[in-house]
């Protein structure tokens, strides 16, 4: 299984660089991957979304769609793409260190 | 991955439900992965960016083998609309929006909306009809121009 090393700590990853142990995430990671997917600094906005992702994860078993982080993170799909132009849905879930979400919407 | 798609252009000329469906998943998809989308609506495509007709986008009962309907009852009055509720139904189980939301939520997402200069004269339309997200009403050629770069999917 491939790895990574964020914030000096080695973590198990799938061949796209989603986390395969969500819980071997640490918010210190956060800004080390996204600089990895391109984007700058992480703003409150941005930390909105990623908590949000969390908090999906840990209460469904999976990361939210596109449209339903739009209805219910509290920021609107242009922004988000704004935020995370490579997909906010993937990206986000990338830097939450949370599982690729697999929905079609 | 050198070979990834980075640009796609969906053209959607179909009027039925389950004609415009698969390319606003393809659109929505396309963004969802980063990947730069534009959608351009073509003939009876452009129901799906007419303001008085995008909410009322049926799903065909007649002459759609796949639906495994007799052609007689699809045909009976007020059928389409009851199939027609009940996919959009299950649609949203999937957390798959209703056409207009649908549209205007892949606008938000960047993609460009297009209407065909073609059928909007075939029709006798104009800009007004059409919902504030379509970005502009262009020929084939410029289409061509905007999807260079890109694959084209025509559905």
């Amino acid at each position: 299984m491939p790895t990574k090393t964020y914030d000096g700590v080695e973590v198990a990853v799938d061949d796209q660089g989603f986390f395969s142990d969500p819980s071997q995430w640490r918010n210190t990671m956060a800004a080390e991957i996204a600089a990895q997917e391109g984007i700058g600094e992480l703003t409150d906005r941005h930390w909105q979304v990623i908590k949000f992702m969390r908090h999906e994860y840990e209460e469904k078993g999976t990361g939210p769609s596109v449209r339903a982080l739009g209805k219910t993170s509290g920021v609107a799909i242009k922004e988000l793409y704004q935020l995370f132009p490579k997909g906010p849905a993937k990206l986000a879930a990338k830097i939450a260190g949370i599982p690729k979400p697999r929905g079609c919407i | 991955m050198s070979d990834a798609i980075e640009k796609v252009s969906i053209i959607i000329s179909k009027g039925s439900f389950e004609g415009v469906y698969p390319g606003l998943i393809m659109a929505n998809g396309a963004r969802a992965e980063g990947i730069e989308a534009n959608l351009f609506f073509t003939f009876f495509g452009l129901d799906v960016i007419h303001k008085e007709r995008h909410e009322h986008i049926k799903l065909a009962t007649v002459g759609n083998p796949g639906l495994h309907f007799a052609t007689l009852l699809g045909g009976l009055p007020g059928v389409s609309s009851v199939m027609t509720n009940y996919m959009a139904h299950k649609l949203e189980k999937l957390d798959i929006p209703p056409i207009p939301e649908f549209v205007e939520m892949i606008a938000d997402t960047g993609a460009g909306l297009y209407a065909c200069k073609a059928s909007v004269d075939l029709f006798g339309l104009e800009k007004n009809d059409f919902i504030p997200q379509v970005a502009d009403i262009i020929t084939v050629g410029e289409f061509y121009e905007k999807a260079a770069g890109g694959q084209i999917i025509f559905t």
